[in-house]
């Protein structure tokens, strides 16, 4: 599974990586995490806010730091 | 690339049960609230006079009793506002309001994208992806700055306190002169032609046109955004606050009266331009500049020269100007704070003259 974390690098973004981190250790999911920090790369997805999730290419969440429920149910799939 | 979002389906019976909790729940809340918020006066005078040795009638106690009655009055009514803007946020995205503005025309799109910014929710570092996603979905470039003026210039924090410490009056001159910066500058900024000044990857991005399911909340989910907004904007901010009403605090208690009125009254002509002059390069946020305000008001200050300061001070920060810097050129961002600046002087002129 491939995530990104896409955000300039404000607090609500290493936020939502940590999280992100957290929640992989603890399910035991095999993923790889990039975080993306590259405006025009951020852009390329199409986003209006950060911090988003990507997971696997798929947009999950955007403007907001995912609650970690939510970001379980999207590992888990 | 065309990605979705999805949600799960609440089961109907379980959210009444929560909904009628809630109201039960914020009816003790207010109740409450209420009843504190009214003995304020009297504990703040307590806890001054009665528990600290401090004279009545002097600058200290003067100074500390401000201080004391304003700190819990600007967090509960900060609760309050923070809770109430966050229920009525949760209506709207960024998303919805690109949408909603790339088909207006020049001048109507100024006036939405000002009402729009102040309540779409929307962070300064998210900036730019914003400003890309409007630019690039054709949203002309002077709405566009309408809107990203708007956003910070017109605070909702900011009107609430103003409201509940300055009454009505100044909180609707407050709403109506920001709105009429936003909507004028960005309609100039529209009239200059300046599109070749944004940077040049920025019309190159190929933004993928991201189709996104739209998000089907509950009440419930409405009031937990409101409460999240709580959590998130009063753990940020409440520090400016403390330092702000310690500012006026100071103010209130050690500045002669008539001497505010000699240096940012309304007869000398430089008061506004040396308020935007002072304001431009502090950086707070608006919950932090309304305690100053109130002090400086209570000291003889003109509300003009008072609503430049505030403005120039929550509007034009350095740090957003960095980070804007990215997709504007140089000239640009010098036309975007020179714009605003002259809109602030507008207004401050403005009410020093007619009050």
């Amino acid at each position: 599974m491939e995530i990104k974390v896409l955000g300039p690098g404000c607090a609500k973004c290493k936020k939502t990586e940590k999280l992100v981190q957290e929640v992989i250790k603890e399910i035991g999911v095999d993923a790889t995490v990039e975080k993306v920090s590259d405006m025009m790369q951020i852009a390329s997805y199409g986003v209006f806010g950060t911090p988003s999730v990507i997971v696997d290419g798929e947009v999950k969440c955007t403007g907001k730091v995912p609650k970690k429920d939510d970001i379980k149910k999207w590992l888990l799939k | 690339m065309e990605s979705k979002i999805t949600h799960p389906v609440q089961n109907g019976g379980k959210i009444n049960k929560m909904m009628a909790l809630n109201l039960l729940m914020g009816a003790i809340g207010i109740y409450l609230w209420w009843t504190i918020y009214r003995v304020l006066p009297d504990l703040s005078k307590w806890l001054t006079y009665k528990l600290l040795p401090i004279q009545e009638g002097s600058h200290l106690g003067s100074s500390v009793e401000f201080f004391f009655y304003d700190t819990p009055k600007v967090m509960m009514l900060l609760f309050l506002v923070v809770f109430g803007v966050g229920i009525l946020r949760s209506f709207f995205t960024p998303e919805k309001t690109r949408t909603f503005l790339s088909g207006k025309s020049e001048f109507v799109g100024n006036i939405f994208a000002a009402l729009l910014g102040i309540i779409t929710p929307f962070c300064s570092c998210s900036a730019v992806p914003l400003f890309i996603g409007f630019v690039t979905a054709g949203v002309p470039l002077g709405v566009t700055f309408s809107f990203l003026i708007a956003a910070p210039m017109v605070n909702e924090i900011a009107l609430g306190l103003l409201y509940g410490l300055l009454g009505w009056k100044v909180a609707a001159i407050y709403l109506g002169t920001g709105l009429f910066i936003a909507i004028s500058a960005g309609w100039v900024i529209g009239r200059l032609k300046l599109e070749n000044h944004v940077e040049d990857w920025v019309t190159q991005a190929n933004a993928a046109n991201l189709t996104m399911e739209e998000e089907k909340l509950t009440w419930n989910d409405r009031f937990v955004y409101g409460w999240d907004a709580v959590k998130e904007i009063m753990g940020r901010v409440w520090i400016y606050v403390i330092l702000g009403i310690a500012v006026g605090a100071g103010i209130h208690g050690f500045v002669p009266e008539g001497v505010m009125a000699s240096i940012m009254g309304k007869d000398s002509w430089w008061s506004v331009p040396l308020s935007v002059v002072i304001g431009v390069p502090m950086y707070s946020n608006a919950a932090g500049v309304i305690p100053v305000v109130e002090a400086l008001l209570g000291k003889g200050a003109a509300l003009g020269s008072v609503l430049a300061f505030m403005m120039s001070v929550i509007a034009l920060s350095l740090p957003e100007m960095v980070i804007l810097r990215k997709v504007l050129k140089p000239k640009l961002i010098a036309v975007f704070v020179g714009v605003v600046a002259s809109g602030i002087l507008f207004v401050g002129y403005l009410f020093n003259m007619i009050l």
